[in-house]
């Protein structure tokens, strides 16, 4: 659905995107998490037409972002939610989407359906005639994502989704976002949010002008992962620590309060050895915990490494 | 272009335009002004016996306040259309939807074109009303509309306010402030009327044929600048440049 290879921007001397090579598959739900001027809005804006990529290809369902035809026709089939939900305030609720029903080009039918479809799952259909200026942020936003999906988009582009929204807001805007998933459509998202990432996406990759990485949640956190094994006792001492170092399956060994946490390759294999010698060294073991690497690490690992170099 | 798509803008625009109080009444207290208070302390300064060429001749100079109304009203809701939608941040998804440069421009134009005239054209009323009436109770006759007004009607005002909108459109694409656009907007307009003003003080030319050749010149014009509009209108440049 898309693909873009070397897709590069610049705004004069400062690269925005550079070097950006992704596909992303029919039906598949990506996320782009990445810092502030990372380059993500850029590369939504660039897949959309709305701005001129510097050099690079890109494709949207085979259609060329170069070719202004092309860029009617992927305009057509692509819902955007944008950062700022960009609603007329003087307009009510069902204006607002009706207007851009029309400019999609959606039967007047089609049109009534799809309004009180969408208002109604997003729980905001009693508003429709409220004027949108006297809304709160998370309704505006629930009607910015009604809007982008108007007409039936096979691909759609959210851009923050969540930003700025209180946690209930938060949570039906997501689980929306999980319908929508289930539904089978294409979703892009860009976010923040390293939890929202993980719940939503297929794969996620991240951004800091260049792609630092791409993967399944479960394989970039396995990836960067020294898998820990967390052993909780009565009481810890020097000689259990001088055990537990002195095993070579233990790559390193600290204590924090009455736990010691062990790097160790394969707990499954590891554990019952350490577990052993911990008991001879005289530890009472209370019991044995894994400590698992998250998307966070993941994340803080990739944007530190890229600020190092 | 497709002039129904252009049409969508333009109804969404009224829409806005209508709830917006300061536009609103702008709109109705000029033409009121031109076309009720003028007239009348005119006409009220004239004794009844003035002579029917001197009141005609009065009259061609006060028609041409009619093109100036054209032209001034834009300043107004034009500079509203791409300014206003920045201010809402609304022209990100309006650029995401698939239309194009011209059919967005054309509709945001008519959106300014089709009240400023409306309103242009009830100052016209109002005003054609007084002055037939004061003739008619005076002199027996209705002065209006003759051929230089309806000339200035027909033609040169419809031609001032299109060129003041297209004026307009184009300072309000490349501005981010609607204090800004007004500002620069009404310096736009300005040689408009100055034209309308010396062109109505020329008095070795018929009234009617100096419609004419003006509204030859504005015709030019107006083409001229909907290129320029078009050339200078920046999709890019507007999203990623505003503040």
């Amino acid at each position: 659905m898309i693909e873009t290879e070397n897709l590069t921007r610049k705004f004069g001397e400062l690269t925005a995107v550079e070097n950006l090579t992704l596909k992303v598959d029919e039906g598949e739900v990506f996320g782009f998490l990445g810092p502030n001027a990372a380059g993500k809005t850029t590369t939504i804006r660039m897949l959309c037409c709305l701005i001129a990529k510097t050099s690079g290809n890109a494709r949207i369902a085979n259609l060329n972002v170069d070719n202004p035809q092309d860029c009617l026709e992927i305009r057509k089939i692509v819902g955007v939610l944008p950062e700022n939900v960009g609603l007329y305030d003087s307009l009510s609720a069902y204006k607002n989407l009706d207007f851009y029903g029309k400019l999609y080009e959606v039967s007047p039918q089609r049109r009534q359906e799809n309004i009180k479809r969408l208002l109604s799952l997003l729980g905001i259909w009693e508003k429709r005639d409220d004027l949108v200026g006297t809304f709160s942020k998370g309704t505006k936003q629930k009607i910015a994502i009604a809007r982008a999906l108007i007409h039936d988009p096979k691909l759609l582009f959210l851009d923050e989704p969540t930003a700025n929204l209180d946690p209930e807001a938060s949570k039906t805007v997501r689980d929306f976002i999980l319908d929508l998933k289930r539904e089978k459509r294409t979703i892009f998202i860009n976010t923040h949010n390293l939890d929202e990432a993980e719940r939503l996406c297929d794969r996620i990759g991240i951004l800091k002008t260049k792609l630092l990485t791409i993967g399944a949640p479960g394989s970039l956190e396995r990836d960067v992962q020294t898998r820990k094994t967390v052993v909780h006792l009565q009481r810890v001492d020097d000689q259990i620590i001088a055990a537990a170092k002195k095993l070579r399956v233990v790559k390193d060994a600290r204590t924090v309060d009455n736990k010691i946490v062990l790097d160790v390759d394969d707990p499954e294999r590891d554990n019952p050895e350490i577990i052993r010698a911990l008991i001879e060294a005289g530890g009472n073991i209370q019991f044995v915990t894994e400590l698992r690497s998250t998307l966070e690490d993941v994340y803080l690992k990739m944007i530190r490494e890229t600020g190092a170099s | 272009m497709r002039f129904w798509k252009a049409w969508i803008v333009t109804t969404k625009d009224f829409s806005v335009f209508r709830k917006n109080k300061y536009i609103f009444y702008s709109i109705i207290a000029m033409p009121l002004m031109f076309g009720l208070v003028f007239p009348v302390a005119m006409l009220m300064s004239l004794p009844a016996d003035t002579p029917t060429e001197v009141v005609t001749l009065i009259l061609n100079m006060l028609n041409m306040y009619f093109a100036i109304i054209a032209s001034i009203l834009p300043t107004v809701i034009a500079s509203y259309s791409f300014v206003g939608e920045k201010v809402e941040k609304s022209l990100e998804p309006l650029f995401a939807t698939p239309t194009t440069d011209g059919e967005l421009l054309f509709g945001k134009s008519l959106a300014a074109f089709l009240p400023c005239m409306l309103a242009t054209y009830i100052g016209a009323a109002v005003y054609v009303t007084i002055v037939n009436s004061w003739s008619y109770l005076n002199m027996g006759v209705l002065l209006l509309p003759n051929l230089t007004f309806a000339m200035i009607i027909g033609l040169v005002a419809p031609l001032a306010c299109i060129l003041s909108v297209e004026g307009n459109v184009i300072v309000s694409s490349r501005v981010s402030d609607v204090r800004a656009a007004q500002q620069i907007g009404s310096l736009i307009v300005l040689p408009i009327i100055l034209v309308l003003v010396l062109g109505s003080t020329l008095e070795f030319i018929p009234t009617d044929q100096l419609a004419l050749i003006l509204a030859g010149a504005m015709a030019i014009a107006v083409v001229v600048l909907f290129f320029l509009a078009k050339a200078t209108f920046r999709r890019e440049e507007i999203l990623t440049k505003w503040k």
